[in-house]
This record gives structure tokens, C-alpha cells and sequence, in this order.
């Protein structure tokens, strides 16, 4: 069987993944995609602790994960093409109207 | 033969991550995460999660992914041309962090690191498949939330209908180079 260390390096590296595709790219497409990256980091660990406890909770944790990601997604991804359609620009270096 | 394919499966999750990240196309990162995406949903079936390994392929890859890739070639992006000396130090900056972040929960997660069997209760499960486990845990303690998703996701439908949709005269228009100035009539900003 797989020890449930084994389950939670492998969360914790694809999450970091996730994390540094935030911090270092600058295509707001790609920050998305690595946002998703660190929701699913987090859904294996749910899913492996509810497996180590005998209990559902974990997986039904997993389902709502599940349908918020998609609902943000969309909005998000909405949010995208509307500036992207005012700005002609994916970069959220260029998107800086709030910056003092 | 279990850990073997957990190997895989992780060795293949791990990697697309990587090119996820790494790769300069957003259609090809686009694609490095629907295979992402499904290795894991096999690592969900190593752990006997049957149903949420089928809801990963059908939702993440099927749905969402599909939905990132209609924006993708809707915005008809170009392949990333990043240069200058402050990018590659924010870069270098990234992963810096991203190596101490992994270093330091390795480290701190270490001295207690996590014992037993990722999957012990073999038996437990053996009379109910993994679908109405779920299905009897979902519909009796969580029926509530169940009930707000379905409105959250009413919520976000029509908020991205709305904020994709716009208003003024260029509503229905595909982005041109011509849309970086203001357009004339109406407010363009979604409210």
C-alpha cells in the first residue's frame, strides 16, 4: 500500500508548483492554470486523509473544491476576456490602473 | 505493482506541472494540465476514489480545461516573449521561494511525518462501492451545502454571462487592435 507521506510530498510539491507558476509568470492565463494546479495539490490530500480516516468527509470536501473551482474559473476567465477586450492585453503587468 | 503505478502516476503529474509553468504557449500548458489533470484521477483510483477520479476526468479535464482552451484561442495569444534583467530577477525571485516554501514544509512536516497506509480500511469499504459512500454522506449530513453550490453556480453563471457579455457598440465584436482606445457610447467596464 502507499504510506499517506508519500500522498502529502507529492500534494506539497505540485502545490509549490503551483505557487512559484503564480509568482513567476505574467500571463493571466497561466496564473489561472497554476491556481487550479495548487486546488487540485489540495484535493489529493483531501482525498488521501479521507481514505487514512475511513471517512467520506474528505471526498465530499473534494466535490465542493470541485464546483467552486469551476464557478471561479468561469467568472474568472469572464473577467479575462473583458479586459482583455478593453486592454488587447494578457499581462497582468499591464493591468496596473490601482497601483498608487 | 501498486506503488508502481503510483510512481508513475506522480512522476507524470509532477512533470506536467513542471511544463505547465515552464512552457511559453498557453495552448501547450493548457494541454500539459488536462494530462496533468488525468494522472491525477488515476492517483484518485489507486486511492479507491472511484467516483471523484471520474468526476476529475469529466469536470477538470472535460469541462473546465475545455472552457480554458475556448479562451485561449479566443484571445488568440501569442507565445510569451518575456526579457530584461527586472523579469529574470522576479523569476529567479519565484523559484527561490517556491524551493524555501517546499524546503521549509518538508522540513517543518518532517519530524512528524504522517504513518500508516494511505488506504487501511479495506474492509470498511468493501460492501458499498465509492459512488454511494459519497451519494449517503452527500444527500444526508451535507444536503445543505449541496443546495448552495447548485446556487453558487447559478451565481456564477449568470455573473460570467454578464461580465464576458459587456456593453456599448461592441458587444458581439472579437478583440481587434482597435479596441485599445475607448470606445465612444456607454460605460465598458462590467459593473
Amino acid at each position: 500500500m502507499i504510506p499517506l507521506s508519500w500522498m502529502l510530498a507529492l500534494s506539497a510539491v505540485v502545490f509549490v508548483i503551483g505557487v512559484v507558476g503564480v509568482l513567476v509568470r505574467r500571463n493571466a492565463l497561466i496564473i489561472f492554470m497554476s491556481i487550479e494546479l495548487m486546488l487540485n495539490a489540495v484535493n489529493l490530500s483531501f482525498v488521501a486523509f479521507s481514505r487514512q480516516h475511513g471517512q467520506m468527509d474528505g471526498q465530499i470536501f473534494v466535490f465542493f473544491v470541485m464546483s467552486v473551482a469551476a464557478a471561479e474559473v468561469a467568472v474568472g476567465l469572464a473577467i479575462l476576456v473583458a479586459i482583455f477586450r478593453n486592454r488587447e492585453t494578457a499581462n497582468v503587468d499591464d493591468v496596473h490602473l490601482l497601483k498608487g | 505493482m501498486i506503488p508502481v503505478l503510483f510512481f508513475a502516476f506522480a512522476a507524470l503529474l509532477v512533470g506536467c506541472s513542471l511544463m505547465v509553468i515552464l512552457h511559453r504557449n498557453p495552448v501547450t500548458s493548457a494541454l500539459f494540465l488536462v494530462l496533468a489533470f488525468c494522472s491525477l484521477a488515476g492517483i484518485y483510483l489507486l486511492l479507491h476514489a472511484e467516483f471523484l477520479a471520474m468526476v476529475q476526468v469529466i469536470v477538470y479535464a472535460g469541462a473546465i480545461m475545455v472552457l480554458f482552451l475556448f479562451v485561449v484561442m479566443y484571445l488568440n495569444l501569442k507565445r510569451d516573449v518575456e526579457h530584461g534583467v527586472h523579469i529574470a530577477l522576479r523569476r529567479g525571485a519565484g523559484w527561490i521561494l517556491g524551493a524555501l516554501l517546499l524546503t521549509e514544509g518538508f522540513w517543518l512536516f518532517g519530524r512528524h511525518w504522517a504513518a500508516g497506509p494511505a488506504s487501511p480500511h479495506e474492509a470498511l469499504s468493501a460492501p458499498v462501492g465509492n459512488t454511494e459512500a459519497i451519494g449517503q454522506v452527500l444527500y444526508r449530513r451535507y444536503l445543505f451545502p449541496f443546495e448552495i453550490t447548485s446556487i453558487l453556480l447559478l451565481v456564477a453563471m449568470v455573473g460570467a454571462v454578464v461580465i464576458a457579455k459587456g456593453r456599448g457598440p461592441h458587444v458581439g465584436r472579437t478583440p481587434s487592435p482597435g479596441a485599445a482606445t475607448a470606445p465612444p457610447a456607454g460605460p465598458q467596464e462590467p459593473a
